[in-house]
């Protein structure tokens, strides 16, 4: 018993030393940021950037792109959340219910992005793209298309072990011997059922679309990323600030989900 | 004893959707990326866009991208794991536990600009670092290198790449059963015989499979390095962006796809290797 007590207690000092030395390493950069974005003209501290920042009608008035940019994302977030599940959460219980021969393929379509680089993407998605202006305008919300295949392989992970710790042909089967027709089996059985699935992959795309840069960038539309960019280069001290908000919101969304996803295992401890 | 679907040709209407979405905003693009590496402007079939990958700035940018990756992978990797171990120490379900994933997850996805700002504001030229290490005495103010590749760029790199091996190393470690250190122990081994026999061995595979996935991570990583540097571009991602925003030469308009088509076939080396070490892990950890 000594041996393990003197182990834990070796752990605990390792474990201190390293999160410590790495948590310091971390913590800099966003140290850097608060003092950049408190420091006074003459030396000392402000709130005043910050006080900025929050003051909707200043923001209106004098940083337009910047509000641009938050709603465009705001708007991408969105739209990429809900193609994302209209497309794929059908398609997933479709093909376990009656193409289960095609689920190696859909499996390989959604983890092809992970091999195709970002900026790869946009070189072959220009001509795409010019499509999607001629017949739809040139609007930053269609960047939805492209950023629901960048998500795709998060989504298609976090759906897959939804969908595989229910067991969907029973489900479904017994809705539709009770009469329900497919709208019906989707809407009120699976969807419930695999809700914690969905709400991950829904967090997961929308924090990957409010971090996106390089496809709204080189496409010359709007975001929160390339409004923070742009704001950079004339006013450095408000646009570290929106940086440092928008990754302290990208933050507590991630928390919050932490929290979702254990609620659930909690409810149901036979299993597993 | 039937299957439920007796029309193949109706169900298959139903996964429609799904693969015309895909084809059009992922297989097109593909498809143009790998025919317009062969061919000219006017459309004839050509192999000048592969030899023009030839050119001095193409190679050095090709070679900073790949030792920047990799570099930064080994480094990502290694401290991401000690972290990871350390993490993995603590309580389950503690808070420590969750805040530290938590955060990784957004410091491992959210790099791009805001990260380059962050460094511009700690160690750029008025940044508080650079301005404390002039008080006593070091002067940084003067010299670009957080703007070089082989200097700054793999400092901010690491950066994004210690929580993504964190994120992805995390589940393998949590899967060493403490049980195998007491049947070590029981068998007279110390920590080095139960670190060099059981848990390395046990680990080696999802260690190296997640520092590729690093590498290609840093690898087509964009955002960081554009909203970094203003001048030049010394790796492979910001060479394709300027051959998108900028006028091209004449005669080398499909130059940018030769070098996305070098970018993918690296990738998909790497990614290989990646998938058949995730299926020696999964037989040992039991995921």
């Amino acid at each position: 018993m000594s041996l393990r007590a003197a182990r834990r207690r070796k752990q605990t000092i390792f474990r201190r030393v390293v999160v410590g030395l790495i948590g310091l390493f971390f913590a800099l950069p966003l140290v850097g940021m608060v003092e950049f974005t408190t420091r006074a003209p003459g030396g000392g501290r402000t709130l005043h950037t910050w006080a900025t920042l929050f003051d909707v009608g200043a923001i209106d008035a004098d940083y337009p792109e910047l509000k641009a940019g938050l709603l465009a994302s705001a708007g991408l977030a969105v739209l990429t959340v809900a193609i994302m599940l209209v497309m794929l959460v059908p398609t997933m219980t479709w093909v376990r219910l009656r193409l289960p021969g095609l689920r190696r393929l859909v499996e390989f379509v959604c983890l092809l992005p992970l091999t195709i680089p970002a900026i790869v993407l946009v070189v072959g998605l220009a001509p795409v793209y010019a499509w999607v202006a001629y017949f739809l305008g040139e609007s930053s919300l269609w960047l939805a298309f492209a950023y629901v295949v960048l998500v795709l392989p998060f989504a298609y992970r976090a759906l897959d072990a939804g969908l595989s710790s229910i067991d969907v042909k029973t489900l479904a089967e017994a809705a539709r011997s009770l009469g329900a027709g497919w709208p019906t089996v989707m809407w009120r059985i699976i969807l419930p059922n695999v809700r914690t699935a969905v709400l991950s992959a829904a967090f997961l795309s929308v924090a990957l679309v409010l971090g996106e840069f390089t496809i709204a960038s080189l496409f010359s539309r709007d975001n929160l990323q390339v409004a923070i960019n742009l704001l950079g280069k004339r006013d450095s001290s408000l646009a570290i600030a929106a940086a440092l908000a928008s990754l302290i919101l990208a933050f507590i969304v991630l928390f919050a989900m932490s929290f979702v996803g254990t609620s659930r295992r909690s409810q149901r401890p036979e299993e597993s | 004893m039937a299957p439920i679907g007796r029309k193949p040709m109706g169900a298959m209407l139903g996964v429609l959707p799904f693969f015309a979405y895909t084809t059009i905003f992922l297989g097109i693009p593909t498809l143009i990326v790998v025919i317009g590496a062969f061919v000219d402007g006017s459309g004839h079939p050509t192999l000048g866009n592969l030899s023009a990958l030839a050119q001095p700035q193409i190679v050095s940018a090709f070679v900073h991208s790949t030792v920047l990756s990799a570099v930064t992978a080994v480094l990502g990797a290694v401290f991401g794991a000690l972290l990871a171990y350390a993490v993995s120490t603590a309580s389950e379900g503690g808070l420590m536990r969750r805040l530290v994933a938590s955060l990784c997850g957004v410091l491992a996805q959210f790099g791009g600009v805001t990260l380059a700002f962050a460094f511009v504001a700690t160690v750029g030229f008025q940044g508080f670092v650079t301005l404390w290490l002039q008080h006593i005495g070091i002067d940084l103010a003067g010299s670009t290198w957080l703007f070089e590749p082989y200097k700054g760029l793999i400092l901010v790199y690491t950066y994004f790449q210690i929580p993504l091996m964190l994120i992805v190393f995390l589940p393998a470690v949590e899967g060493l059963r403490p049980q195998w250190r007491e049947a070590a122990e029981t068998l007279g081994g110390s920590t080095w015989h139960y670190w060099r026999h059981v848990a390395g061995p046990i680990l080696a595979p999802s260690f190296i499979g997640a520092m590729l996935l690093l590498f290609t991570n840093a690898f087509s990583a964009y955002a960081t390095a554009f909203a970094l540097i203003s001048q030049g571009s010394p790796i492979i991602p910001l060479q394709i962006g300027g051959t998108l925003s900028s006028e091209v030469i004449l005669g080398q308009e499909n130059v940018g796809k030769a070098m996305a088509l070098g970018m993918v076939a690296i990738v998909a080396v790497v990614m290989t290797i990646y998938v058949v070490l995730e299926r020696r892990t999964t037989k040992w950890l039991g995921r």
